[in-house]
């Protein structure tokens, strides 16, 4: 009798295996370009092409990085650790192995925290490992053969695998975006999935809640985006629910998500099950990482973003929401701190970044890099709405101004005759004509429709071009009206 | 120490080597005679050896950073069965199935 699954309430087990591509200039055992983009196996030698009698070298830029990274991950660092060669045929894998690590990869059991939906959950890291990518296959365009360019053969990347800790999808994606916060504030990788320097292979399994066991578990592959990541989690565990609640099996295998379909499909089924033969790879010789080079490299650990949003929170006495913002990257929170070091009121420039800053990043696809407004200026701006010189719907006006031209706010401010009206004499004409255009408004007023006031100070404000200090407005209508 | 004929067959095909059956039969017994002999080295007691994955007494030989010329690609496909467009041309990758 088949047991009925339809009541059963599943609880999803994910685990995620990242590969991030190391951000050196050379390729871990040779010393052919990483560049992205160059012409088709121009970036090869007889290293990474797997010529017989060849040594490969570690390039030590390479260890640093794997330790650097292993520290702010919380990882035990081996004292000897060694590489292994991981043998399989693929045509993008010219010596029919990847030089990887097996046993004693240089990090083990560590962890990282990311916020998931308000609440802190710690994920583990099971190891990170140092390994060499394999080359690129094509296909498209191509009826009957398929093309191979090594240039990616031999580029460093660190294997990075968690623990099966993650138990829905918003957390495997806070997970991820956790990580690669860190591998870019590192400077060891540039983060950048399209470009395939983050790859992200999820494996996912469904267990009715309250099971202890684990469930049969699918690797997913072939995903380039951060959105993808999500949607083809999505996918595949709707399609192991199905299956479940259907009575039936999950295979162990591995799936390859479809792009176009948005769909997962099978890639290799069980029954050629991965048999690689590692061995300890005789051409490299093993690391013993001195006790001493670990500490200073968790000396030169630079400050990571959750250090940073609570340093934020704490020194500048500014929400949780602004510093979470504000440290998104690295140069952002730069940006920050240089204003509020000219600046010193926190809060606004916070204000002033998350608004109007962001969005004029975000409406002409620049990065903060690119900001043409230096922090000096910004700080200005802000400085001459603080004074008096202008208000702060007019700063909006030259903000925009100085993000398109790069000049200074003094400069706009003067050349367009911004100066802000706080002139009483000046604000009184400007009343005058106002309660002057507007008999009715003002007897309804002196009637006790009080609430008028906000109507007055628009229009003042509009014949002024705002330009008019508000607050003075507001004063002087005050009294004119209860005169 | 037997190697069965079923672990030849597993062998062979991850080595993608092409054997006959008299072949088969041949090296499950050359090869368990091989294995046998190398299982020698089981009668000595070494729990107290350290393992050895290197013969030679060296550790943390590194190089620096740098950048060094590449081969051109004419080199690089020198000895290339088939290629296109300065790639290798392989026989049509199949990495789909549904």
């Amino acid at each position: 009798m088949v047991k009925t699954q339809i009541d059963t309430q599943y609880e999803a087990v994910i685990g995620l295996e990242v590969h991030a591509q190391l951000k050196t200039a050379s390729k871990i055992f040779c010393g052919c370009s990483t560049k992205f983009g160059a012409g088709p196996n121009s970036q090869t030698c007889p290293i990474c092409l797997g010529m017989p009698g060849v040594l490969p070298v570690l390039n030590r830029r390479v260890l640093e990085m794997a330790v650097k990274t292993g520290l702010a991950l919380h990882c035990k660092i081996s004292p000897y650790s060694r590489f292994a060669r991981k043998n399989y045929f693929y045509p993008d894998l010219p010596k029919g192995y990847q030089i990887s690590q097996y046993e004693l990869p240089l990090c083990e059991q560590g962890y990282l925290e990311t916020a998931v939906n308000g609440r802190i959950k710690r994920i583990g890291i099971h190891r990170a490992h140092m390994e060499e990518d394999a080359g690129k296959n094509l296909h498209e365009g191509l009826e009957a053969a398929s093309h191979v360019d090594l240039n990616r053969a031999g580029v460093p990347l660190l294997e990075i695998v968690s623990e099966p800790d993650i138990r829905s999808i918003d957390e495997a994606v806070a997970y991820l975006k956790t990580l690669r916060d860190i591998l870019v504030y590192l400077d060891v990788c540039d983060g950048n999935m399209e470009e395939g320097s983050l790859r992200c292979e999820p494996n996912l399994s469904l267990r009715p809640v309250g099971q202890k066991e684990f469930g049969t578990r699918v690797e997913l592959k072939n995903i380039n985006s951060f959105r993808f990541v999500q949607k083809a989690m999505e996918y595949e565990l709707r399609r192991q629910e199905k299956v479940l609640r259907e009575g039936g099996r999950i295979a162990q295998e591995t799936r390859l998500w479809n792009t176009e379909k948005e769909i997962t499909v099978v890639m290799r089924s069980k029954e050629e099950a991965h048999d690689y033969r590692y061995f300890p790879e005789p051409d490299l010789v093993p690391l013993m990482i001195p006790e001493d080079l670990i500490e200073e490299v968790r000396n030169g650990l630079p400050e990571l973003p959750d250090a940073k949003r609570e340093r934020f929170v704490r020194e500048y006495e500014i929400p949780i929401y602004d510093a979470e913002v504000l440290t998104i990257s690295k140069d952002l929170a730069h940006y920050f701190e240089a204003c509020v070091a000219i600046y010193p009121q926190p809060k606004t420039v916070s204000n002033w970044i998350m608004t109007e800053l962001l969005r004029e990043l975000n409406n002409s696809g620049q990065e903060i890099a690119d900001c043409p407004i230096p922090p000096e200026r910004f700080a200005g701006l802000l400085k001459l709405i603080e004074d008096g010189t202008i208000s702060g719907k007019i700063a909006k006006t030259v903000f925009e101004e100085m993000y398109r031209t790069g000049r200074s706010p003094e400069e706009i401010v003067k050349e367009k005759g911004l100066v802000q009206i706080s002139d009483a004499g000046a604000i009184e004409v400007l009343i005058e004509d106002v309660l002057a255009a507007h008999p009715n408004e003002r007897e309804s007023y002196r009637q006790g429709k009080t609430q008028l006031l906000g109507f007055f100070v628009g229009q003042v404000m509009k014949r002024s071009q705002g330009k008019a200090n508000p607050g003075k407005v507001n004063e002087l209508l005050k009294k004119k009206l209860s005169a | 120490m037997k190697l069965s004929k079923e672990e030849v067959e597993h062998v062979a095909k991850l080595a993608r080597l092409a054997v006959s059956e008299e072949e088969k039969e041949a090296f499950s017994r050359q090869l368990s005679e091989i294995l046998t002999y190398v299982g020698k080295l089981n009668e000595l007691d070494t729990s107290k050896v350290e393992p050895t994955s290197h013969v030679l007494d060296l550790s943390n030989i590194f190089r620096d950073d740098v950048v060094r010329e590449s081969l051109p690609p004419a080199d690089v496909l020198a000895n290339a069965p088939d290629r296109e467009n300065n790639h290798f041309r392989v026989p049509k990758i199949i990495e789909e199935r549904e």
